[in-house]
């Protein structure tokens, strides 16, 4: 379906118009963080865009932070929670996010974020008001919930949590999605391989599909359960096969965080990626007292995508610098 | 040459378990918080079969080591066709099987783009219209122009197409050499 550009911006109007209603309605604040910041988002797979700051004249010696880089976020996450634990309340925001190197039919470098926080709310309140957003923008069906565990046992047949790298890789041979050579020897990567080649290109089209109860080791800023079977509290949400949201029970532990922040880093420069600062204000925050909460940050391109059936998050992008 | 997954896009000719193969379709996929990777599909030159490849994003892959040239062809003694480089005059030998079905079209003086592997010919790409002699064909009902009728007729390259009744023998055609079809008779 080709839309003009006329109809896709008034179409894209009419959706932020029923995002800003769906949350008015629910006395959740609209914030605007800054993108700006002395401290990118810290993940293995994610790069930011970097800039530098520098006084009139003085365009060969930039000045801020000693001439440090300054990081288009890659996603309001980071700021937000600082306003949490200032007392904000529950917040939501609209954005602009930066993430370097990703362009592809449903990636763009520069998205639009919908991302929001509920202190006090599980993750199955947050799911079940993610399902109530969709329901009302998409005419959605009502979603299905489905363990991760219980997802790859159905479809693959194999328990992810115990699996071997060697039971994973026949496994990618036997569906005839034999994975590059460096995927090998981990795990994570090959689960991930796994999930999007042979599991997504069928999830979320009869009904939206959530899929919650992350491995550990795929917990991003997720709380990890404490119970026997230890999983990570996080949920994404699949519909026509398109990853479109991902929520956590945030994580509130400071040294925990500075633990994951130490983790990831040494990932990176595992995988020949440069290390990036960890976010000592986020830190500050979180040695404050971040409130027990849970967000999710949804992509706001993809939803209009889903709505107007389109082929490609292009075409429903007019000015878009990266058409592939 | 080695290129890196950024620059991959349809067209570029990688060499992949020894052979050359050429991309038809490339895709960026990156699953949430996973390592992104390229899921390429490629069409291998020499057997053209199709075949499905993952590449980490930031791998890289050597290229093809391939050459476009464009040759003149001079003559042919049966089973071996005889081209010249228009630019260095080098003459090189190609058999009537790298051809393919382009024997049936080919005419002298014609410039062909060759595809060269490893210094070696591959394929052979000729002008998509080619104006030859009937060599061999029955004479035309007088009056049969509107029928739409059709008889056999033998070029002089030796294949045989279908032309209209009025063509005679000794008349030149000109033929669409990707369809193997009579468009006209040539004039002139």
């Amino acid at each position: 379906m080709s839309l003009t550009t006329r109809e896709v911006l008034r179409l894209r109007q009419s959706y932020l118009r029923k995002a800003r209603e769906f949350f008015s309605g629910l006395g959740v604040l609209e914030v605007d963080t800054e993108m700006l910041s002395e401290f990118p988002a810290l993940d293995p797979n994610i790069e930011p865009f970097s800039t530098l700051y520098f006084e009139p004249g003085y365009e060969s010696k930039p000045t801020v932070a000693g001439g440090a880089p300054l990081y288009l976020h890659t996603s309001p996450e980071y700021a937000m929670k600082r306003l949490l634990s200032e007392g904000s309340g529950p917040i939501y925001q609209i954005s602009h996010v930066f993430r370097n190197g990703e362009k592809g039919r449903i990636h763009n470098p520069e998205f639009t974020m919908l991302e929001w926080y509920r202190p006090g709310f599980s993750l199955e309140d947050l799911m079940e008001e993610v399902s109530g957003l969709i329901e009302t923008m998409l005419r959605a069906r009502a979603p299905i919930q489905i363990t991760y565990r219980e997802l790859f046992e159905r479809e693959l047949s194999l328990n992810p949590l115990s699996v071997s790298c060697e039971e994973l890789i026949e496994k990618c041979v036997a569906l005839n999605l034999p994975p590059p050579d460096s995927f090998k020897n981990e795990k994570d990567t090959l689960l991930q391989y796994l999930l999007s080649q042979a599991i997504e290109p069928g999830l979320g089209f009869d009904r939206p599909t959530f899929v919650y109860n992350y491995p550990p080791s795929q917990a991003a800023l997720a709380k990890v359960s404490s119970d026997h079977d230890k999983v990570a509290m996080r949920f994404e949400l699949y519909i026509n096969g398109i990853e479109l949201a991902n929520g956590y029970h945030e994580l509130t532990d400071p040294v925990e965080l500075e633990q994951r922040f130490a983790k990831e880093n040494r990932l990176r420069i595992r995988q020949g990626k440069r290390p990036l600062p960890p976010d000592l204000h986020l830190l500050d925050a979180l040695k404050k007292g971040l409130p027990e909460c849970s967000g999710v940050a949804l992509g706001f391109d993809r939803l209009i995508m889903l709505a107007t059936k389109a082929e490609s998050v292009h075409d429903i992008l007019p000015l878009s610098n990266w058409k592939p | 040459m080695k290129y890196q997954t950024n620059e991959f896009k349809k067209g570029l000719k990688l060499e992949i378990d020894g052979n050359p193969n050429i991309i038809v379709e490339n895709q960026f996929i990156k699953p949430g918080k996973g390592q992104p990777f390229n899921k390429v599909r490629l069409k291998n030159l020499v057997t053209g079969n199709v075949i499905e490849r993952t590449f980490k994003s930031g791998e890289s892959v050597d290229g093809a080591d391939m050459e476009e040239r464009t040759m003149q062809y001079l003559y042919s003694d049966g089973a071996i066709y005889h081209f010249m480089d228009t630019k260095s005059h080098e003459q090189v030998e190609i058999s009537k099987g790298q051809l393919g079905e382009n024997w049936k079209w080919i005419q002298e003086s014609m410039d062909c783009d060759v595809l060269f592997y490893k210094g070696n010919p591959l394929t052979v790409e000729i002008p998509n219209f080619s104006v030859i002699e009937i060599t061999y064909c029955e004479p035309g009902v007088k009056g049969n122009t509107a029928t739409g009728a059709t008889k056999p007729a033998t070029l002089e390259t030796g294949a045989e197409i279908n032309v209209p009744l009025f063509v005679e023998q000794g008349d030149k055609v000109k033929v669409d050499t990707r369809s193997g079809e009579y468009v006209e008779r040539y004039k002139g």
